[in-house]
């Protein structure tokens, strides 16, 4: 032992300055690709290969080529809790850059309380979903339970379902998840307006623009890597929403995702496919779909920030 | 500075809407405290403030229920995964950005395209890992898929990138070496980085459900999300338990919120430029 260190230390000895920094580089690279290695290459390639097999954790995985993805093709629910997820993003991207944005506008000009009043915003984005989940779910409660309910029916309008009906169960869900989202983007908004210098604003002061001006031919055009930022992250973010459907909708006698499919993303059905259903193929094809998919969004994101 | 006296009308209004804005977004956390100093006949009054305020909820669910185990996973499960990353990204992230030699941007490049492979898609070949290995519910089973993060990587890089390469050379050359110019020079002056990563991965671990929900069946060794989501099974409509529950869930990470928020936001607002 002590013989081959010694052997390896003359070695050592015998290179370049520049060789012997690649061999610390390697050293301190070493753990790192290993686990990069086995924990996260290893597994891509493990869910492609799998997402071609039939395998069901109990038989050995058999070759069934492409059945996965064919199926997924005809099933109803695949393209239901496809819907579902759309239609989180085209609800909750628009509705939440927009309030967002126009918080974070007129917070950036506040002075007083400005720290005080940009917590209060941020607060609902560090609290777990789940816990989140909860207390909207009270809130959405038929009388005398939920709080919703109470106010509608002191003003003299009808109790709605919420939760419980098949068209306002999605809608009901986005709400707090839009409500968790917004402190992070208006902090990052605030940042991007922050960098803005100064000198543009006193400028078009001078030239006599309006604040509208102002906001048209600055401060938006100026924001646009923020912006392209926070769609990507937004989009991302909301294309993979679980915890909270899964906590806002499951639990007890319900199945999550319900009434009827009505609330589920793809990201729920991927989780029962593969741990209610145990059909681990069928749930790795649909990963695969879904990384395509968050591929194709980072593309067009590298695109359009290199214009 | 804008004082009161120069406030235009308009100016006046928009703080009022931004203030209410804000009662809105934290009521939520009123009326789940609220509720959990309640008896079960006082729930289902609106009222903010109990008439008869109780920890009965509290006693009741760190004495009879798991939370107390769920809360001791999520910290181990938490603090080990921040360690580990802060000590490996940012010692990968120094070495891609400061030493020169022959494959370095290739590494570069695989640690930066994982951040395209989603997790949903790594959890089913890591469960079939973890049941191969005998990893599921333990505390290791939890924790081995975050031990290293590309993203955490690439920040620590970006900030390597600005540490003056003189001051490396000048350790060099007192002959300190590779290691602890990483540790004792080159570390100190990323602090910053540092934190903000250590928030991110803390709170990120705190609250992440995904995999914890997957990897553990235990009812012992869940995390405290899980654990919550299980409890309200249980608890269905003592709606004074499942907020008190909901409260311990939430109140960590609201101390830590409130006792580091200048580093909280400084520190996405760094991520948010540098990414």
């Amino acid at each position: 032992m002590a013989q081959s260190s010694g052997f390896g230390g003359a070695l050592y000895e015998g290179l370049t300055i520049g060789q012997k920094r690649a061999v610390t580089a390697w050293l301190f690279l070493a753990l790192p690709i290993v686990f990069y290695a086995l924990v996260r290459f290893y597994p891509t390639a493990q869910a492609f290969w799998l997402s071609l097999t039939n395998w069901n954790l109990l038989t050995a995985p058999g070759f069934i080529g492409l059945a996965n993805y064919q199926r997924m093709m005809v099933d109803p629910v695949f393209w239901q809790v496809m819907g579902n997820t759309l239609l989180y993003l085209a609800l909750g991207l628009p509705l939440s850059l927009g309030l967002a944005f126009l918080i974070a506008y007129h917070l950036d000009r506040v002075r007083v309380g400005h720290a005080v009043i940009r917590a209060l915003y941020f607060i609902p984005h560090i609290t777990t979903a789940v816990a989140i989940a909860w207390v909207w779910r009270w809130f959405y409660q038929p009388v005398p339970v939920g709080l919703f309910n109470e106010v509608l029916t002191v003003v003299g309008l009808p109790q709605q379902p919420f939760l419980r009906s098949t068209t306002q169960a999605l809608p009901a869900v986005l709400v707090p998840a839009i409500w968790s989202l917004l402190g992070f983007q208006i902090v990052i908004f605030l940042a991007g307006l922050r960098a803005i210098p100064q000198s543009y604003y006193e400028a078009a002061a001078i030239d006599g623009a309006g604040s509208w001006q102002i906001l048209r031919e600055i401060t938006l055009p100026q924001l646009m890597p923020t912006l392209v930022f926070l769609c990507v992250l937004t989009t991302i973010g909301l294309l993979r929403i679980f915890d909270i459907v899964y906590a806002m909708t499951g639990g007890g006698r319900a199945a999550p995702g319900g009434p009827l499919n009505s609330t589920k993303p793809l990201v729920l059905y991927i989780y029962e496919s593969a741990f209610s259903s145990f059909e681990m193929g069928f749930a790795a094809a649909q990963t695969v779909v879904l990384f395509l998919i968050l591929l194709a969004i980072t593309m067009i994101q590298l695109k359009v920030s290199k214009k | 500075m804008t004082g009161w006296q120069t406030a235009r009308p308009g100016r006046v209004i928009a703080w009022t809407l931004l203030v209410l804005g804000g009662i809105v977004m934290v009521m939520p956390f009123v009326f789940m405290l609220s509720a959990s100093l309640k008896y079960n006949h006082e729930v289902y009054e609106l009222s903010l403030w109990p008439k008869e305020p109780t920890l009965d909820n509290y006693r009741y669910l760190f004495q009879e229920t798991r939370f107390v185990s769920w809360f001791v996973t999520s910290l181990i499960v938490a603090t080990i995964t921040t360690l580990s990353v802060l000590f490996f990204d940012s010692l990968v992230g120094y070495t891609l950005a400061k030493f020169e030699f022959r494959g370095r941007q290739v590494v570069f490049i695989a640690i930066l395209s994982t951040l395209m492979i989603p997790t949903e898609m790594l959890v089913i070949p890591w469960y079939i890992l973890a049941k191969d290995m005998g990893w599921l519910d333990t505390y290791w089973g939890i924790l081995f898929p975050g031990l290293m993060t590309g993203f955490g990587t690439f920040l620590m890089r970006q900030f390597f990138m600005s540490v003056p390469n003189d001051l490396i050379e000048a350790a060099r050359i007192d002959g300190v070496g590779e290691f602890r110019i990483w540790w004792q020079v080159a570390l100190p002056l990323v602090t910053p980085a540092l934190s903000a990563l250590a928030i991110f991965v803390f709170l990120g671990n705190w609250t992440a459900f995904l995999w914890p929900l997957i990897s553990t069946t235990d009812k012992d060794m869940y995390t405290l999300p899980v654990g919550f989501a299980s409890f309200t099974g249980e608890f269905q409509t003592e709606w004074e338990m499942i907020m008190t529950g909901a409260m311990v869930a939430t109140l960590p990470a609201l101390v830590v919120f409130i006792l580091l928020q200048k580093y909280i936001i400084r520190g996405i607002m760094l991520a948010g430029l540098k990414g």
